[in-house]
């Protein structure tokens, strides 16, 4: 079975038609990956169905914005990870 | 339907909460300056016009699941298919069902039927936020009245 890293790079590289081999665990899915919010839309919706979650976009946002976290927190792919690996965690608690 | 003020739903015939469905009609006129160009000697509803009643309808739906305390907005377009024309004067069914309810984003998929005929279909992606502008909230308000929309769908949940 593979990581949550490794599906949500699939998913990243399929959704956005990004070469799955420029997709690394430090890279930030805005910076560097240059993904708008609009794709990350799609990419919420496939991370969702396929790990059986809703990510809290709205919520990061607004801590985001609110200076209460970064976008690093949350968008650099093995941080996001980390993060679906919680939310899946607290659906099975 | 009054085509050029973008009022592209007549009528909402079911809503149902539970199963996150709606449905809703829409007469198209038979004679708008939008079909003297498209097409002179053959008009018929423009795709874009016909996606567009099916976001409308999606749109419903979402208002109601949102206890009309959020506005959405398409965001995407996928899977739009032409399947057949539509003509002045032809009753459309459009059918919307929420396929997925996000973080501040909802996709539905949607289909216009004439009869049992099936015209087009299509994917959605919205984003929902607080109204905007209170003029806005007040106009969905006012339409909602005027295409049937059952508060009482939504009053008890």
């Amino acid at each position: 079975m593979s990581s949550t890293y490794d599906q949500i790079a699939t998913i990243i590289a399929e959704t956005c038609d990004i070469p799955r081999d420029t997709i690394t665990p430090e890279s930030h899915a805005i910076d560097d990956l240059g993904i708008d919010s609009l794709d990350f839309l799609d990419i919420a919706f496939a991370i969702d169905k396929a790990f059986g979650i809703k990510l809290p976009l709205e919520k990061w946002t607004q801590e985001v914005n609110d200076g209460k976290a970064t976008t690093e927190q949350y968008f650099v792919l093995k941080n996001l990870a980390t993060r679906i690996d919680e939310l899946v965690a607290a659906k099975g608690a | 339907m009054q085509i050029e003020y973008f009022q592209l739903i007549d009528r909402i015939v079911a809503l149902n909460i539970g199963e996150k469905t709606i449905t809703v009609e829409a007469q198209v006129p038979e004679k708008s300056t939008i079909f003297e160009g498209h097409f002179p000697g053959y008009p018929i509803m423009p795709g874009v016009l016909l996606t567009e009643a099916m976001a409308q309808s999606s749109g419903w739906l979402l208002l109601a699941l949102l206890k009309f305390e959020r506005m959405p907005f398409l965001a995407m377009i996928k899977e739009a298919k032409m399947r057949g024309f539509v003509s002045p004067g032809q009753l459309l069914t459009i059918d919307a069902k929420i396929e997925h309810e996000g973080s501040g984003f909802a996709v539905t998929s949607a289909r216009v039927r004439v009869g049992t005929e099936l015209k087009c279909s299509a994917d959605l992606t919205f984003r929902h936020v607080p109204f905007p502008h209170p003029d806005l909230r007040v106009h969905m308000d006012a339409m909602a009245r005027k295409i049937g929309f059952p508060q009482q769908a939504i009053s008890h949940e």
